[in-house]
């Protein structure tokens, strides 16, 4: 029972947070003081406070779109293990289910997009679309690498499954898992190399231009929702790393934390070092990691008969 | 030791695959310079057994490798690079998204290829003989793919280092001096094109080797 | 069972006949043909639920013999499913006809319409049912005719008297290959019945092997394999919407159910037979959804997308191979469950989606997706369900292709990790292909959906559009509420599929893996429950606070037009360019030119690979190696005279010498 507490409290609470780092580890690297760190909470409540305006052009599409979004990204941390390696609603099968409910959060925000007939966010929803596909195989693969040891597609079994021995340099699969689902993580969140959260100009946006036209709460939810699933990604990252056993208590609580604080220090320098690729270079990207995770996805199976 | 043995063929796989991805020829002289680092390391890891004899002698090849290929053939080609003024693959003939793709699936085929190859004695770790024939093949691709004559020259380079790594799995018979003559002849087919390279673009202002056909007859 | 069956085929053909004698009043016809049909679709349905829950098999064999063996009809679990299926979809569908058919009184006759459409639903029912080889390929040809004359129905049209030129010959061409198939089996056999081919003789290896083959062109073909789908998205325009939806989601069924069919004679199957079919299942799937991305004919694009599932359906008639030549009873069993359970989704969820392609028709007269734009407002319940039809295509949860595509990916997951390592790569390559094709199509929906439903109308024939009438939504509302029943409930809907699963894989349903559905279930309430949760909370939160109407943010532009919205064209073209190489393209462009440019166009048209790179080349090389043989048509009858001639003394040559050899 406490584990499922402390399972759906870090997941509502500690996702704003990760932004805070981001964001502090990139300031870092620019010499600026930066926002202070509970800046995305603040940004949050603000946003809850206010009142919205909604195009004439839209319909309850565009309303769902914000709800569905977030609804759809919270059911997957229910189903990811966080702090230990069950989750409240894991069972066997759970990892397509995770993946599927990503992509449910992303057919609804499209659509709430192209609900507002503005040529930008259109712009924004094909182009959300063209860098989900690439990813997606990537993302499969990787779930497949770690799920083939364990004989069977649930997170639970695969993180028990996982070898303590990753950094003795015994499983060159789980590296390229990680590689892989790194790049899927930076995709899937807009973060660069794949899209700049920090940019003004609409025609470069990917993500941010899709949700131009919501306010107040409904915008709320959208910036809470992309935090919850840069933090759940980057979990799932976490136990391929480090995977956590169960019954740690608030061992695992540290070490979840920990991971997503390295992570989020790995992504704030990665944005503050690496340049932006021309957005005709990112399928190219991504099938590059799906390709690496091919890789170690053969390493995985054929070591299993060697 | 044998377990890093892996990861060494894990980078060697990935720096085949971003020759292939990328179109700036630095960055691909750079990605073969880190594979031949890889490739020295590579026996190091796999035969070391203590403190012997034979660890000189491993020792020596594996410094003899790591200055050639990691060292000496890159700095030649950058400096071709920079003599040639040509910094792009410019149009090549498979598109880089295919040829990635082409990459995967040529890793795919030799993954099948070593489960069906019987060797004479196995393979000192799985990814071995999959990693060697990728490289090999992968050199290929590149051959055919592309047209800049700097490229041609990684993609030598990376069929000699499919050789190279395939050759581990008979390192107990072959001994490594065979391996430091197809060096050898390799650095001074290297020099030689170097050399060419450098007359042809001051003769022609480019070397795109597709327009050498206009030469026959 | 079998005689309630026989009763709704009955019915039918009444109706039918009843239809096309009252031919000259159209408003008698639509009656007759449609209560017969729903009729029997009512008892039908009852019958065959009710014989696939209480797992009854029945056969029945006609007291004569006949000149061609005597006619045997069996039920078993595999025939109940289907037959579930056919009844269900067609019964709705029937109901939407009607009111689609109601737009064209006065305009033709209706009563083709309504006596082919029930002499098909009743041929279908005829060969699920068949139980020796020359009974199911007349069912067979009866159907495939039906279908020839309901996709001509508007054949004054040249387009569509094209596609059923198209089907025709694809349909005959394949049903070339299940004649040989039948041969060869009845020849091993000594007989036509199913049961002797089971229980006489078991098929060589290569016999079997061959028969496979054969089975895979000829069921293929009308499935809608790669690269013979090529007939899908030519007749499925062609035809009228209700035609479309019965022929998506029942008519390609019944290749994949032949093929099942045939499996059950052909022993236990070897391993590259599971290897053929998930890498049939790859390109197929793949390159139907890349296809469907590059449409901008709604209909057709539907069609890309039955060819995509069918896709999804060969992968896990693939895994479920693998697993059964592997004696992997986990495997499988989700492999053909998923598989099974696919039909009926795809049946569901496809209908539902042309039904709404054919009231978008109905109201605005345009399929083409780039002159629609903002028919949500117009059309709010036909638009709800092609919503739930589009998540439910994407195989997004909680609705009820999410069910069935989870069964296939579990399991490819278990085949990967179970099987020796070469089958298991095989299982595994599933997949990331089933993720590829799930973000396709997803993308695809997202532009489908969103250009037609969404936004501003782009063109006027969207502000004449009006929702569709009662007898066309009902049927729409029924089915989407079914999609999420199953979606949501999949326990249940595993219980109609597991049956027949269990008869083809030979093996009990793994408990552990169908117990994972219940959490299905239960993650769909929460998602339910969470949405409901934030819906509220906006609403509580927004209570009192100003909330006003605003035209949507230009970036600062202040006179947008309904012209400026993204395009179809322009939200595909990033997703394809990685793809362009698979896809033959042609473009036509025209400026602009010089500093005041007047006039520019651009013109596009994305062919079909399979059409272009494969079949057409073929049958060119096929057709010149055939000119050869016509030296000898020189149109002299004396000459012909001499070819019977020789022909009729080589015969009689030959048929002596083995008379005297002997």
């Amino acid at each position: 029972m406490l584990e499922i507490v402390i399972h759906i409290a870090l997941l509502i609470l500690f996702p704003p947070l990760v932004l805070g780092v981001i964001n502090k580890t990139k300031s870092w690297f620019a010499g600026r003081n930066g926002p202070p760190l509970l800046q995305a909470y603040f940004d949050i409540a603000k946003l809850l406070r206010k009142g919205a305006v909604y195009s004439r052009t839209t319909s309850w599409v565009f309303r769902a779109g914000p709800i569905v979004s977030l609804g759809s990204i919270l059911c997957a941390g229910l189903i990811l293990p966080l702090a230990s390696n069950v989750a409240p609603l894991g069972f066997t099968g759970d990892v397509i289910l995770f993946a599927y409910l990503l992509g449910l959060s992303r057919f609804f925000t499209m659509a709430a997009a192209l609900d507002t007939g503005s040529a930008f966010e259109g712009m924004g929803a094909s182009r959300e679309a063209a860098f989900a596909v690439p990813a997606e195989p990537a993302l499969f693969l990787s779930l497949a690498i770690v799920c083939i040891p364990a004989k069977a597609a649930s997170f639970q079994a695969a993180w028990s499954a996982l070898p303590w021995a990753l950094w003795g340099g015994a499983h060159p699969a789980y590296l390229a898992a990680a590689i892989a689902l790194f790049a899927v993580m930076l995709a899937e969140n807009s973060r660069i190399p794949v899209d700049d959260p920090n940019t003004h100009l609409e025609l470069t946006m990917i993500h941010e231009v899709m949700v131009l036209d919501h306010s107040g709460p409904d915008f709320a939810f959208i910036l809470y929702g992309s935090a919850v699933k840069l933090f759940v990604i980057a979990a799932l990252l976490v136990h391929v790393l480090l995977p956590i056993p169960e019954h740690l208590g608030w061992t695992g609580v540290a070490l979840l934390c920990l991971g997503e604080a390295a992570l989020a220090i790995l992504i704030g320098v990665v944005e503050s070092t690496v340049a932006r690729l021309r957005l005709t270079r990112v399928p190219q990207f991504l099938i590059g990691a799906s390709v690496l995770a091919g890789i170690g996805l053969a390493i995985a199976l054929y070591r299993g008969t060697a | 030791m044998k377990d890093y043995a892996d990861l060494l063929l894990l980078l060697v796989a990935v720096s085949n695959l971003y020759i292939v991805a990328t179109s700036r020829l630095n960055s691909c002289v750079r990605a073969s310079a880190i594979q031949g680092a890889a490739l020295a390391l590579l026996p190091l890891v796999l035969w070391t057994s203590g403190f012997n004899v034979q660890l000189f002698h491993l020792a020596v090849i594996c410094a003899g490798t790591l200055a050639i290929k990691a060292i000496v053939i890159p700095i030649l080609v950058s400096r071709a690079i920079r003599e040639a003024n040509v910094r792009r693959e410019v149009d090549p003939s498979v598109s880089l998204h295919s040829s990635v793709l082409l990459a995967g699936l040529l890793m795919g085929i030799s993954f099948w290829m070593s489960t069906v190859l019987v060797l004479p004695r196995p393979a000192p770790t799985m990814l071995l003989v999959p990693v060697a024939f990728a490289t090999l093949l992968t050199g290929f691709l590149v051959l055919i793919s592309r047209r800049q004559a700097i490229t041609h020259v990684i993609g030598y380079l990376l069929i000699e280092n499919g050789v190279f790594i395939f050759g581990q799995t008979l390192a107990r018979e072959v001994p490594f001096a065979v391996e430091l003559g197809i060096l050898l002849d390799l650095l001074v087919g290297i020099f030689v094109m170097g050399i060419a390279i450098n007359h042809i673009s001051r003769e022609f202002d480019h070397i795109d080797t597709e327009l050498l056909s206009t030469l026959k007859d | 069972m079998l005689g309630w069956i026989g009763l709704s085929i009955a019915l039918l053909i009444a109706s039918a006949l009843g239809a096309a004698v009252a031919f000259r009043a159209d408003r008698s016809s639509l009656a007759i043909g449609t209560t017969g049909s729903i009729l029997a679709c009512v008892i039908g349905a009852a019958a065959s639920i009710s014989a696939l829950v209480s797992g009854l098999e029945q056969s029945f064999l006609a007291g004569w013999p006949l000149p061609i063996g005597q006619i045997h009809l069996g039920l078993d679990s595999l025939s109940a499913f289907f037959l579930t299926c056919i009844f269900v979809i067609s019964g709705l569908v029937t109901v939407y006809g009607a009111g689609y058919l109601q737009a064209y009184i006065g305009k033709r006759r209706l009563a083709p319409a309504l006596t082919f459409f029930n002499l098909r639903v009743a041929a279908m029912v005829a060969l699920v049912i068949a139980r020796d080889g020359i009974f199911f390929l007349v069912a067979w040809e009866i159907m495939s005719f039906a279908s020839f004359f309901l996709v001509t129905f508007e054949n004054e049209r040249e387009d569509v008297r094209r596609a059923g030129m198209t089907y025709l010959i694809a349909s005959q061409l394949g049903v070339a290959f299940l004649f040989a198939m039948f041969a060869l089996l009845g020849h091993n056999a000594g007989s036509f019945d199913f049961d002797q081919f089971t229980a006489g003789v078991t098929p060589s290896a290569s016999l079997a092997g061959i028969c496979f083959l054969l089975a895979v062109v000829g069921f293929g073909t009308k499935a809608g394999f790669w690269p013979v789908h090529i007939w899908l998205p030519d007749a499925h325009p062609a035809a009228p919407s209700h035609v479309s939806a019965l022929m998506s989601g029942v008519m390609i069924k019944m290749g994949i159910y032949g093929l099942l069919r045939t499996l059950m004679f052909l022993g236990n199957p070897p391993a590259w037979w599971g290897t053929l079919l998930v890498g049939i299942g790859i390109i197929t799937g793949i390159a139907g959804v890349l296809h469907a991305l590059a449409q901008h004919d709604l209909k057709r694009l539907l069609a890309y997308h039955s060819v995509e599932n069918i896709g999804i359906i060969a992968l896990g008639m693939g895994i479920g191979l693998l697993g059964q030549s592997h004696r992997n009873t986990t495997v499988a069993f989700l492999g053909y469950a998923g598989a099974l359970l696919h039909v009926l989704n795809h049946g569901l969820f496809k209908s539902l989606l042309f039904e709404g392609a054919g009231s978008i028709v109905h109201a605005t007269g345009t399929r083409d997706i780039e002159s629609l734009g903002g028919l949500y407002r117009r059309m709010p319940i036909t638009g709800l369900t092609f919503l739930v039809g589009s998540v439910a295509i994407c195989g997004l949860p909680p609705l009820n292709g999410f069910v069935s595509e989870w069964l296939v990916y579990v399991g490819a997951f278990q085949g990967g990790a179970d099987l020796p390592v070469s089958w298991g790569a095989t299982a595994i390559a599933a997949i990331p292909a089933l993720a590829l094709i799930g973000a396709l199509a997803a993308a695809c929906f997202v532009k489908a959906f969103g250009v037609v439903f969404l936004g501003e109308a782009r063109t006027s024939v969207v502000t004449n559009a009006h929702e569709a009438g009662g007898t066309m939504r009902w049927p729409m509302i029924i089915t989407a509420l079914l999609c999420a029943a199953i979606g949501i409930w999949p326990t249940g809907a595993v219980q109609l599929v597991a049956p027949a699963a269990q008869l083809l894989s030979r093996s009990a349903p793994p408990v552990e893996a169908l117990g994972s559905l219940t959490a299905i279930t239960r993650v769909a309430t929460m998602l339910a429950g969470l949405i409901l949760v934030l819906a509220i909370v906006r609403k509580v939160l927004l209570r009192g606070r100003e909330v006003s109407q605003a035209p949507t943010w230009g970036c600062g532009y202040a006179l947008p037009t309904p012209r400026m919205q993204y395009s179809a064209a322009s939200f595909v073209e990033p997703l394809l360019r990685p793809f362009m190489a698979l896809i033959p393209t042609r473009i036509r462009r025209d400026g602009p030119n010089g500093f005041f440019p007047f006039k520019a166009t651009y013109e596009e048209h994305l062919g079909d690979a399979a059409g272009e790179r494969v079949l057409a080349p073929a049958s060119r090389a096929f057709i010149q190696a055939l000119s050869r043989v016509r030296i000898i048509q020189q149109g002299r009858v004396q000459l012909y005279l001499v070819y019977i001639a020789a022909t009729l003394v080589i015969l009689l040559v030959w048929q002596l010498a083995g008379v005297t050899g002997r």
